[in-house]
Order: C-alpha cells, then structure tokens, then sequence
C-alpha cells in the first residue's frame, strides 16, 4: 500500500497504534488507524496481538452501530496490515472540552454517556476503555465512541463492573474536580438504558471490585473492626 | 537553619530498614534485615517475629554508620501502610517508643509514596510518570493536583508476586526473580500465556495460574516458560505505562521497586520512554527494594511541610491508599 501511504498525514500517535488522515476517498477524509510494531515486546507476541485487536476492533465497531452507538464508518480492515480504514469524526473530543462546559451541560452529557454505555452494554458489547478522550462531540450534537481496541464481547456482570469501574477511576484521576457529579449522571443514564434491577447489580459489583485487593480503602477495614492498632 | 535528621523505620514485608536523611538530602545510614521463609512465601507473623527480633541491631548499626547518637535525630518516621498488619505494627510500636524516649515528633508515611520520593531523590527527577513494581504492589502513578494519582494498578495480585510465585513452584532457589531472569535469558521459543490488560489495569492471577498449568504439564522447557511469563508480564506493565506516559504528557519516566532490577523490564521502560521523548531513570537497587531511607527521607518531606501525627493516633493504616495520601511538600 506504498502509493496509499504517501498521502498520509500524521494525526495523533496514542500509545497503541497511530492515527492517520488521509486527505481523500470517494469524497470524504478517511481515518487510517495502524497498530505499529512495539519495538519492546517480543515480535511474535507482538504481531499476535496486533491482529486480534485489529480484526476484533473493527468487529466491535460494527456491532455497536447495530447497538444504536454512533462509531466511525469501516472502510477496510488490513489484518496483515494491522491498519483499518474508517471514517473521519469530525468534532470534538470530550476530554477537552469538559472543563468550559458550565454544570448543567456537562451532568447532561454524563447522562448521555451512560445511557450510550448502557446500550453497548445491552448488546454485549463492553468497551473496555471508557476515557473521554475516546469520545466525540460532532457539530450535530451525536456522541461517537470511536476506541474500541480493547472491547470485548461478553455480558458477563463482572466484566460490565469493570468497565464501569474503569470510566470512574478515569474520572477520578483526569476530572477529579467534578468525578462525582459526572459518574452519578453516568449511572443515571446508564440505568435507563440497563434497567434498575441489573444497573444495581453492576454497582453492586463496582463496590466488589474496589474492595478487592488493591483497592480496599482503610475505612472500611476499620468499620469490619478488623486492623484494630495494636 | 539547622540540619535536620530524621530516623525512618520501613516495616511492610519482609524487608525491616532503618535509614537516616538529612533535610539537605543526604543518606547518611540505609540498614536492611530481611526474613526469609523457610519455605513458601512470607508468613506475617514470622516476619514480624524477625523484625522484633532484629529492631535493636539494625537500628545500631545505621546510627553507628551515619557516625550519630540517638540525640541527635530530630525526627521519627515509619511506615504506617499499605502491609501486612503484624510487621506494620512492630515498625510503628518501635517508632513510637523511639519519638517518646527522645521527645521528638512522629511522622507516618505511605510506603509506596515513599518509594516514589527515594526514586525521585536518587534520579533527581522532578515530576516523573512513576512505574512502582514489587512483590506487594505494582502501580503505575504521577502527581497531578496534590495528590500521586494512579492511572494504573493490578486489579489482582502485584507482578513481583506473580513472578515468585511461579519461581517457588518452579523450584528455583530463593529469591526466586532473579534466578527467573537468569533462566529466561536462556529461553528460545515463546509460550502464549494470557495478556490481560483492562483499560489501564492489569491483572496478573491468570497469567500465572495459566503459567503453573504448563509448568506442572511438563510439556514445557522451564526456561521457555521463564522467558514467556517474563515478556507477557513486562508487555502489559509496558502498554499501561506508555499509556499513561501518552496521556500525561510527563517527560520523565521513573522505574522502582523490586522488579525494577530486572533488565528486561528496565530495557522496555527505557525504549519506551525514548519513544515518547521522555528521559528514563531506573532507581539504584539499595533503594528500590523496601528500605529506611525512603521512609526517613519522605518522613522528612512531611515533616518539613508541617505534618506530624500523634502517637495516640498512629495507627497503622494496611490498605493505605497511595492516591489518599496529601502531597502537602509539592504543593
């Protein structure tokens, strides 16, 4: 793909794979997403795993449109290649536009997240890498979910827990100022999507998973009475 | 103003330290005692019957090789948590008794912030994406607003664990990673064993339940298997830590803890970094692995920025957040 490749433009390098533009293609910019090579993993190890998330992206990505989920349109999937062909999104990406929307605006948004979250999660599909900076605002006020690099498909509660569980650390840890408001409208619009009865067992499991291991905060050890000071 | 000296005592695992830093940034003394397990891994209340038993002689030799008296330090600091409980609470009953004898104040300190401030120190490093691998943690971290805050942990057990854990089992004699390390240098042909990268986490108990099954089937060269487990857990450690070095934007990247001695890992962190036009660090081993002087030198930090703690209330904290802590000395 030599003569395709010269009018590539740069666009974005992410730690997984690079992102292209590619001035023209039947009338519309196209989106080239490549998964370079990791020059620090080992070669076999690293070209296996750029092929399944090549080929299972793009499968994802279609499944989620059936979902109701605005993501970008697939024009060709270069498995050797690891590349995909797709749509160009134009807008903008939420992350940096979070911090000037006033309140009301944002918690709106959060609700229409969740509500697109809860749909994914509906069809089976969980994201597994819910950041903002994976999600665009188009002009016509559509929210595309455009990553999709380490989605799975699955409906399991526990992998649906962690997704959920992801975008709150996410929040936590780039929004900090306004995590909580945000993931409450999240949960909020997730419900309408999941319904009241599995949206409470998923919370449920969030609690699990941030009680698990790592994430156990000294506050509850010391309300179970255990690690009592010596 | 005078020299300050503190005493900091490290008391998680199985590692007892006792360390002096001086408010210029000095180590004066870094004295380790470690417990090691007659077989299988870290027991406890064994390892806190070792450090009860060893406190008097490693506080001696660190104040004797720092050339001071007990009068002279001016500050007491130990670790408080995250750890097991029964060696958290030999160091910190040893600490108090110390800060009451000499009537100085108390600081508590966060082992893995304490980690992140000796690695800092000793790399002169100012605001570096910290990857913090042990046997009892691994966190990838930076300090944003305040506070260290994790863009990625295990969701399961650490990757120092994952790869003693399989070392043990494999026969491999103790410490089980660096005869691993040795051994994968030898392997030639690559096991497919599970990568699990979630987002920004990882999780590691499948990789090594998946790693034991071979192991146990014989079917495997044991050097094979070494050098498949080692690039499986290094390639996540690597893709979550250029994630975050993308999203952060930092320009210095920090390797510490156990596993940081690892060259394998410090190769990938390192081609990572050059990647990305950050500069790499790799923490000398005497203070990456768990230590006093960490402790003494970021108890010197708080004390400095005006935090101390009560005896009545220094209670150890074995789950202790890093990202609850208050970076109150880079405010």
């Amino acid at each position: 793909m030599a003569s395709v490749d010269e009018a590539l433009k740069r666009v974005a390098k992410g730690a997984e794979a690079e992102l292209f533009l590619q001035s023209l293609w039947l009338g519309k910019p196209i989106l080239v997403k490549r998964r370079g090579e990791k020059k620090y993993r080992l070669s076999e190890l690293d070209q296996s795993i750029r092929q399944y998330r090549t080929i299972h992206e793009a499968e994802i990505i279609h499944r989620a449109k059936e979902a109701g989920v605005s993501t970008p349109i697939i024009y060709l999937v270069d498995v050797p290649g690891t590349t995909i062909y797709m749509e160009y999104v134009e807008g903008k990406v939420i992350r940096k536009i979070l911090d000037d929307l006033p309140e009301e605006k944002r918690i709106s948004l959060f609700r229409r997240i969740g509500n697109l979250v809860g749909n994914l999660h509906m069809a089976g599909i969980v994201h597994g890498d819910l950041t903002t900076s994976n999600m665009i605002l188009t002009k016509g006020d559509r929210i595309y979910f455009v990553d999709f690099g380490l989605a799975e498909l699955t409906r399991e509660v526990e992998k649906r827990g962690v997704d959920l569980h992801l975008m709150k650390h996410m929040l936590m840890s780039t929004h900090y100022r306004y995590a909580e408001e945000c993931f409450l409208s999240f949960l909020e619009g997730y419900r309408g999507a999941m319904g009241e009865e599995a949206t409470a067992e998923i919370i449920g499991k969030i609690d699990e998973i941030e009680r698990r291991g790592r994430y156990v905060s000294e506050r509850e050890i010391l309300e179970d009475g255990d690690n009592q000071p010596k | 103003m005078d020299e300050i000296l503190c005493l900091g005592i490290e008391s998680t695992a199985d590692d007892l330290g006792v360390g002096i830093a001086t408010s210029e940034g000095m180590i004066l003394a870094n004295k380790r005692s470690t417990y090691i397990p007659e077989k299988g891994g870290i027991h406890p209340r064994e390892a806190a019957r070792h450090h009860s038993a060893q406190i008097g002689s490693v506080l001696d030799a660190a104040l004797s090789k720092a050339g001071i008296g007990p009068k002279d330090i001016d500050v007491v600091a130990f670790s408080q948590g995250p750890g097991m409980g029964p060696c958290l609470r030999t160091g910190a009953t040893v600490a108090r008794a110390v800060a009451i004898y000499l009537g100085v104040p108390l600081v508590g300190v966060n082992h893995a912030v304490a980690h992140i401030e000796i690695g800092r120190l000793a790399a002169k490093a100012k605001d570096p994406l910290t990857l913090f691998v042990s046997g009892g943690n691994t966190i990838v971290t930076g300090y944003e607003a305040g506070r260290y805050r994790i863009f990625g942990e295990t969701l399961d057990i650490p990757v120092g664990n994952c790869l003693d854990v399989f070392a043990r089992e494999a026969g491999l004699p103790y410490p089980g990673a660096p005869d691993l390390e040795r051994r994968a240098l030898e392997g030639k042909r690559f096991v497919p064993l599970p990568y699990l990268v979630k987002g920004m986490d990882l999780s590691f108990s499948g990789l090594l339940t998946s790693a034991l099954e071979k192991l146990r089937s014989g079917q495997w060269r044991l050097e094979d298997l070494c050098m498949s487990i080692q690039e499986v857990a290094f390639s996540m450690l690597g893709e979550v830590t250029e994630r975050a070095l993308a999203h952060t934007g930092k320009l210095e990247l920090l390797l510490t803890g156990g596993v940081a001695a690892n060259k394998r890992l410090q190769a990938i962190m390192r081609m990572i970094a050059e990647e990305h036009g950050a500069k790499s660090y790799v923490t000398p081993l005497e203070y990456a692995l768990d230590n006093g002087a960490m402790i003494a030198w970021t108890g010197l930090l708080a004390y400095l920025s005006g935090v101390r703690i009560p005896v009545s209330e220094s209670f150890i904290r074995a789950r202790w957040r890093l990202d609850e802590v208050e970076v109150t000395w880079l405010q």
